[in-house]
């Protein structure tokens, strides 16, 4: 689950990791008296759930109260358009109004679960505020890592590894140092997935942090974490993920014309690329998952005929824990609720109950085409036009 | 004709009492696997369809019925404890079909578990079955293998199936499917599957199904450039995902360009693994391999 830079920085304050003073503001009026408290030139932040908002004009430098509420007016109730967000872009519905500061240097500080590396890795690069890809790929011997042993913990040589690795002034160590361990403890003791400090920026005042923080939480930790579930955001989601969601459906939408319903994450992705390779392009991803019930697969079934760019359905259900009958009788009723479906429907249907399941199809008198196998489900894409 | 379970696995379910636990424990045993016990703590003494002992601890089904294969079925939280028991009883193979267990702690279970002799496959994984000795370990539907001589090993759970079925149809047989599982991080990876069928003399060839996220398929790559004489095929899926969202599996999201499927699938042609173009290809690329070995 995504969470917004004030949000992050709000759990870093709690743990008394520094970060520059600052408020959050709904509206222009608000952003004014927030700059007007804080004294002196301000930033204002649009608060979206994606990078390069910099480059995307979604921060902006201010230096009156009077100039805060502009850049605010110019910023709130828009859509910010970066290079992750799409063509229509996310909308800013808060700013973060920040104290400028006067920095010296500004460096990299990441923390992710890699699953290659078996546990928690946490990298620094003497290259701040810039994407850490690009990093990777130009000068990749500039990054310094190192593994938390999950048994072991964090040590204080690894520490001090990352932190002359990176260059920091031998009088500034022990800070950096205690940010990156508390940065590490917030982490673990929150189940992040992943925790990006770009850039934490030394000041000339010798003072060290967190100039930008973009925290990811585990979904699948958020169980055992419920004041966290409080920070999802609903209004940067897709509405339909959002709907989706909401039933416990995996669903992401994409930019194609064929819709797609299937069981199991891989057998998902396997049609979409078949969708792919008959020249046709997915419009989402859906795993209705192995427990479904008639009412998920119902309500799976209508996500789709709800997205208006979706022109043909494809259907995949491979009948095991989730049953054949099960299937076809979520999707009659799905048509019975939304009326006349016109679009094309092809579907594979095998496993579990399947002879029961095609006969509530046939009854149903739905236009639907089945078809016995993954190579015929090509065929039918193609034949269809798509 | 098999790795990891055969005529000899004594099958315990821990968590046999839940819904998902006694559903799958009753077709195991339908299927043929020896089911020997369940464990549900507080539910110690009762009968499993009035034959199979239920015990509190894993220790004490060991002790009693010499149980050396668990599969476990407990909810996320209580999984990593659920594992470590079954370690601590010296059980040498846990599967662990649970879905939903926080990252960090599979990184604990999978360190842990580092220094014992007990091997964990998945967790988020369908499990394992080897047709020939009627023995299954996990929640794919039976009836679609068949027995023979080609070894399947996939990060997912109807895909497996999808695979099995196309090699069925054209009536090749399986030695054992193994479905490792959809995390980030799983006690078994891809390489230590291959190690176990270049290893097992019938196994003739290999299917190997990946996906996009993670660099899990190019160590395979690496594997069966550096050991393997046994023919590989190998697809991955997800061309189709944008960078940076999950596809239903945790371990199944784009971070950077390893990750792509793209580049999995080049790491598997120039290690020598025949690559399949499109999902409904598995089984013709499997006949094909096999009529030129």
């Amino acid at each position: 689950m995504k969470i917004h830079e004030y949000q992050a920085k709000q759990i870093l304050v709690k743990n008394k990791i520094s970060v520059p003073r600052g408020e959050v503001a709904s509206s222009p009026e608000e952003a004014r008296l927030i700059a007007k408290d804080l004294g002196g030139k301000v930033v204002v932040k649009a608060q979206v759930h994606a990078g390069g908002r910099g480059k995307a004009g979604g921060i902006k430098l201010a230096d009156s109260p009077g100039a805060a509420q502009k850049a605010a007016e110019s910023l709130i109730n828009t859509n910010l358009i970066t290079f992750q967000t799409g063509p229509k872009g996310i909308p800013v519905l808060k700013v973060l109004v920040e104290e400028a500061m006067d920095i010296e240097k500004e460096v990299y500080l990441g923390i992710v679960v890699d699953g290659q590396a078996g546990g928690v890795v946490i990298m620094a690069s003497e290259s701040g505020g810039i994407e850490i890809e690009d990093v990777a790929n130009k000068d990749p011997g500039s990054i310094v890592k190192i593994l938390v042993d999950p048994l072991i913990g964090l040590q204080q040589y690894q520490v001090r590894r990352l932190s002359y690795g990176i260059k920091i002034k031998p009088s500034l160590v022990p800070t950096v140092n205690k940010f990156i361990t508390s940065l590490y403890s917030v982490f673990v003791e929150n189940d992040f997935s992943l925790a990006e400090i770009n850039p934490l920026a030394i000041t000339s005042d010798g003072r060290v942090l967190a100039l930008d923080a973009k925290i990811n939480l585990e979904d699948d930790a958020l169980f055992r974490h419920n004041e966290l579930n409080e920070l999802r955001d609903i209004s940067q989601e897709d509405p339909l993920e959002v709907r989706a969601s909401s039933y416990g459906i995996q669903y992401i939408k994409l930019d194609g014309d064929v819709g797609c319903m299937v069981n199991g994450a891989g057998l998902a992705m396997a049609t979409m690329d078949i969708i792919l390779e008959a020249g046709a392009h997915p419009a989402n991803f859906l795993d209705v998952g192995g427990g479904a019930t008639e009412e998920k697969v119902a309500e799976a079934f209508r996500i789709i005929l709800a997205d208006s760019k979706v022109k043909h359905i494809l259907i995949n259900i491979f009948g095991g824990i989730l049953r054949c009958d099960i299937a076809a009788q979520g999707i009659v009723d799905a048509c019975k609720i939304d009326g006349n479906v016109n679009i094309p429907i092809v579907m594979l249907m095998r496993g579990t109950n399947v002879e029961e399941g095609k006969k509530i199809l046939h009854e149903s008198n739905l236009n639907i085409s089945l078809v016995s196998n993954l190579k015929e489900a090509a065929i039918a894409v193609n034949s269809e036009g798509i | 004709m098999s790795i990891l379970i055969n005529n000899n696995t004594r099958l315990l379910v821990q968590g046999i009492t839940g819904r998902e636990g006694s559903f799958h424990a009753s077709k195991c045993l339908e299927y043929g696997t020896h089911l020997v016990a369940g464990v549900t703590p507080g539910k110690g003494g009762k009968l499993f369809q009035t034959k199979i002992p239920i015990f509190n601890t894993v220790k004490a089904a060991v002790e009693e019925t010499g149980a050396n294969v668990s599969l476990i079925f407990v909810p996320p939280a209580f999984a990593a404890d659920a594992i470590f028991e079954a370690a601590d009883a010296g059980i040498p193979l846990v599967v662990c079909i649970t879905e939903g267990i926080p990252v960090l702690d599979s990184a604990n279970i999978v360190r842990g578990l580092k220094n014992s002799t007990t091997r964990l496959i998945g967790p988020n994984c369908p499990g394992l079955i080897s047709p020939g000795d009627r023995c299954k370990i996990g929640i794919m539907p039976g009836d679609i293998h068949l027995p023979g001589k080609v070894g399947v090993v996939s990060r997912s759970g109807t895909l497996t199936y999808e695979a099995v079925v196309q090699l069925t149809e054209l009536g090749i047989g399986q030695s054992t499917c193994v479905g490792i599982g959809g995390d980030p991080i799983i006690g078994t990876n891809f390489v230590d599957i291959l190690q176990l069928f270049q290893n097992d003399l019938d196994t003739e060839a290999i299917v190997l199904i990946g996906e996009i996220g993670g660099t899990k398929e190019q160590e395979a790559a690496e594997y069966i450039k550096a050991y393997l004489t046994k023919p590989v095929a190998s697809l991955i899926v997800g061309q189709t995902a944008p960078p940076g969202r999950r596809m239903g599996h945790a371990g199944a999201i784009v971070t950077g360009i390893a990750g792509q499927a793209s580049e999995k699938v080049k790491a598997l042609a120039q290690a020598g693994a025949v690559t399949i173009s499109t999902p409904d290809g598995i089984g013709s690329t499997v006949k094909k391999i096999l009529s030129q070995a």
